[in-house]
Parts: C-alpha cells; structure tokens; sequence
C-alpha cells in the first residue's frame, strides 16, 4: 500500500533511494552552470542512460551580448552532443515535456524550480541545481529522499469565475510558502477527474511554492486521451489504500476568483476584496497559465474590447501560438491590443520583455510575486487568466464574471 | 566539519530571488554574483558577509533553483547558514557547492560569535549549546569532499 511517489521511486517514505533518471532537462539559464560544473567534474561523455533535453526559454531571443555568447556556448553543445534540443522560440521547457514527452511512472528531473509540473502526468517530477544536473548528465542518476505525501482531496467541480489557478492559490494559501517541504503533493478525490490536463498542470506547477518536491495527479482517462493525442499509449494508475501525513480537502464549488498579493504566493485574498486596485500592466502566460485553454479564455474575455492597460501575452509554446493562430485567438488578443511575445518565460523573472518600474503594479498568471521579482520597486500580483483578463480591460483589479 | 563566524541574522523566507536577481544570473563571472549578493533585500548585507554565519528563519533558500545563489554566498565568505528548515533545492545545492546548510534553532544576535562541530552535531552561540538534525550520510560524504565535483572526481 503505497503513495505514487512511494510506487515509483520503489521504497517508502524516508528512505533514501538511489533512482535512474528517465528523463533531464535544463533551460538557458540553468544549462549554462550545468555545463561548467559537468566539464569539473572530469566528465569527458554523457551518460546515456537518461534523454537529455537542453530547452531555450528563459530570456529568449537573448537580451544582451554576454547572454547571447552563453547560449551559443550551450546551443554548440548540445547539438554537437546529439541532445534534444529545443532553440528559441520553441517554447517553455515544462510546456515542452508536457507536450507527450513525459509519461506516467517515470522519473523526471529538471533543473528549474517548477520541473515540478509534469507530475501532472502521474510522473515523479521534480527540480534541482545546475551541479545536481551535472552529476545526472555523468552518472544517469540521482539520490532522492523518498517524500512523504500530503493527500489533497478534491470534490465538486469548479464554476463561477473560478478557474484551477484559484484552486491552486487557495491550497497554497491553505499550506503555506513551506508547508509542504520536502512533501509530494497527491492530487485525489472525484473533483480531480474534473480536471483537463490543463488544469492539472497549472495545480501541479505551484506545489514548489508551498515548498513540496512535487506535485502528482494519477494517470486516468483523462491523462490517457491527452497523450493518445501526442501519440503515446500508456496506462493509468489505480490509487491504493495509503498513508498521507496530512490531508486537506477542497469542494470545488466553493472555490471563487482569487488574488495572491505581492510580495507572498501564500497572501491570498478574494478579488473582490482587491477590487479596483490600478494597474500598470498584466501579463498572461508562464508555465502556469501560458497554455492554449488559458489564450483561448483570455480572447473570449476580451474579443472585441480594447484592454485599458498594457497587456502582454506570451504562449507557452509554439505549438499553443499555432494553435492560438490556427483558431483565430492570436487575431482576438492582438485586436484588443494585447502585445504577443515570444513563447517562452516572458518577464516572469524579471530579465526582459515587460520588466517593472518602480512602484508600478502588474497583475499577472505567474506562479511567484516575490519582492522585486519583476523588476526592482514593482508589485506583482498574482491571479487566474479569467482575473487578468477581465482587470486588463478595466486596468484596475476587476472580478471575472461567472462563465 | 567545524567552523565560526560572526552571525548575520535573516528572517523566514528568503527567496534566491532575494539572495541574487534574475538580472545577475547570465554570466560565469561569480565575483558579479558576489557583488550583488543580497541586493534588492539590503545592499549594505553584502558588506558584512565575508566571515559571517548566516543565521535565518525558516525556509530561507526558497523559489527559483538558481545555484547562483549558493555560491555568491560561499564566494562571498560565508562559513554556513543555519536555519530551523531550508526549501528543499537550495539545501540540496548548497551541500552541492561546499556551502554547510544547517538545520538548527537559535536566537540571533548580530555580530555575536557562532560555532558549529557538523561531527558533534551541535552549534554553540553566547555560552548555550544548540542541537542539529544530522545530514544524511550521502550529503555528509558530499560536504566532507568541498562538494558534489570533487565527490564525483574521487568517486568516478
């Protein structure tokens, strides 16, 4: 009787396993350190036991010279090395392995903080450092503690303006910035089949913002008509009786639109208790909310109006911007003044493409709001795409109405 | 592992973002990490950092899982962090770079004196002994090398 963290790494909690890595990715930014500390560490051939990704999203198209000069140290490298790579453009490294590339029951490890996302396949997925991903590029494996898990029952289905963003802030509002350290959250209970992989990647996204080393939904129906899409066949994982070291529950229906206010993820509080707080900009995209139902949800929002602050969106991927075009969503944003950026990270961390002045204030679907983040003296502001959307018409912080 | 220092007192979740800014981070030039170190939460922190023991609250180290931040700290001189709990990456990075993570509770006083003995499993500040949680024996080897490169070096 085990967890699914504890079913796929092959031990029970607290134990420490040693665990071949299915799968390594990095991005510009975390690949750059990667490298250095690998060539270190005497390395003179990768490990070919785990695929190896090298995925170009954090300030793409590079910024600067200096920036520019890395990422043609790293692009050199891995194409000369024959690893998957992933150029500019192409996408956010988290959105990229969600696109049928990760798959229930495999051992995921990105170096960035959100590699937590595609536990949302039923995969233990979860971040490290530059020189832990060094060592995974040598030996083709890691050590893991294996996690307790915290049980999130979910119940109902969402309505209202509600959108799984604002069940994610409210569980980690309910958790807090470390409440969930060193802790798998499993996300379980009839509400979750409710839920479209969509949705399930933006709950998983923000288990590190709670401190958790991942966030898991199991593999059901839902997981297997999504990959059956990308081509991949696979098959779901059934929940056994376990023990979780603490459980929460949520009813779906209660949830209702939600704001996390700068400069904590766990400050969450009712839009409406922050209505008409004035904007300087909103940025819908990020691997929380950048994907294809999130664009969809914006221009249906602001399809023939005109948004009333500076608005940026950046898709997740090129494959959401095809889609995004392909429907005639592109065309909406773009009518209602919205400004696309490259598919990528976009100025979530605060290196380019919609940095911050001093005491301005922006609305935005990211997953952090941390002092300065976004560009030193601004306020970030955290909420749903249906949130955003709707205050980008009014520019001041404004309660979607109920679909 | 034994060390001292002079306590630097930090409060309860610090991000990376705080210890080193997203601007800095595209270079290999770490004496750039150095001289940001602490920027947009106190830039006078940077100054007091060479020889100190950082003393924080719980969760220090969390969001983004740029190393960058571990090692503008060890470069910066700093002989360990101690705090009731670390998020999970940068403790993992910064065992990783050499740099003792240290899960202990104690009052901060800044400038006092703090000694740490990782083998004894203490830390020791104004005349009172404080206990640590041990590191696993896999970090403690890690540690014991100055790092996960020189481990890897001596164990490949």
């Amino acid at each position: 009787m085990s967890t699914l963290a504890e079913r796929i790494l092959g031990a029970s909690a607290g134990e420490y396993v040693d665990r071949k890595v299915d799968r390594a990715y990095v991005h510009d930014g975390t690949g750059v350190l990667t490298l250095e500390t690998w060539k270190q560490m005497g390395a003179e051939r990768l490990s070919d036991l785990p695929q190896l990704y090298v995925l170009f999203d954090h300030i793409v198209p590079a910024n600067n010279s200096t920036t520019a000069t890395l990422q043609h140290e790293l692009r050199g490298f891995a194409c000369g090395s024959f690893l998957h790579f992933s150029d500019i453009g192409g996408g956010i490294c988290h959105q990229l392995m969600s696109e049928g590339i990760v798959l229930p029951g495999e051992v995921v490890v990105g170096a960035d903080s959100h590699s937590c996302t595609p536990g949302a396949f039923g995969a233990f997925a979860t971040g490290v450092g530059a020189t832990d991903m060094a060592a995974i590029w040598l030996t083709g494996e890691t050590w893991f503690r294996v996690p307790d898990s915290i049980g999130i029952h979910l119940s109902g289905s969402l309505g209202g303006g509600a959108e799984a963003k604002d069940l994610a802030l409210s569980y980690v509002s309910r958790l807090g910035m470390d409440g969930g350290t060193y802790c798998a959250l499993e996300f379980i209970g009839d509400g979750a089949a409710t839920l479209q992989m969509d949705d399930r990647l933006t709950l998983c996204n923000l288990s590190v913002e709670t401190g958790a080393k991942t966030g898991m939904f199991y593999a059901d129906s839902i997981t297997l008509r999504y990959l059956a899409a990308a081509g991949q066949k696979v098959r779901p994982q059934v929940p056994e009786p376990c023990t979780y070291t603490r459980e929460l529950e949520f009813d779906l229906s209660d949830i209702v639109p939600l704001v996390a206010v700068s400069p904590r993820v766990d400050t969450v509080k009712p839009v409406q208790d922050l209505a008409g707080l004035s904007l300087d900009q909103v940025f819908i995209g990020t691997c929380t909310n950048g994907r294809y139902s999130d664009l969809a949800r914006c221009a249906k929002i602001v399809r023939g109006k005109k948004v009333a602050v500076r608005t940026i969106v950046v898709p997740a991927s090129r494959a959401v911007l095809e889609e995004a075009i392909r429907t005639g969503v592109l065309a909406d944003l773009v009518a209602a003044g919205c400004t696309i950026g490259t598919p990528g990270c976009g100025p979530c961390l605060g290196a380019h493409m919609g940095v911050l002045g001093e005491g301005e204030v922006c609305l935005s679907t990211a997953n952090r709001n941390f002092r300065n983040r976004m560009g030193v003296g601004g306020e970030i502001y955290l909420s749903s795409v249906a949130t955003a959307a709707t205050s980008a018409l009014t520019g001041e912080i404004t309660e979607p109405e109920a679909d | 592992m034994r060390g001292a220092g002079h306590a630097v007192c930090l409060g309860s979740d610090i991000d990376t973002d705080l210890v080193i800014a997203g601007r800095y981070l595209r270079t290999k030039d770490h004496s750039i990490w150095v001289s940001h170190v602490f920027e947009d939460l106190d830039p006078a922190l940077a100054g007091r950092l060479n020889g100190a023991i950082i003393v924080a609250g719980k969760n220090f180290g969390c969001g983004s899982s740029r190393e960058q931040a571990a090692i503008a700290l060890r470069e910066a001189g700093v002989a360990a962090v101690i705090a009731p709990g670390f998020a999970r990456i940068f403790f993992r990075n910064a065992i990783n770079v050499g740099l003792p993570a240290i899960e202990c509770s104690l009052p901060c006083i800044e400038g006092q004196t703090v000694q740490f003995d990782l083998a004894a499993g203490r830390v020791e500040a104004g005349g009172s002994q404080y206990s640590i949680r041990p590191l696993s024996p896999r970090m403690r080897e890690i540690l014991a090398a100055g790092g996960l490169v020189n481990y890897w070096r001596a164990h490949r």
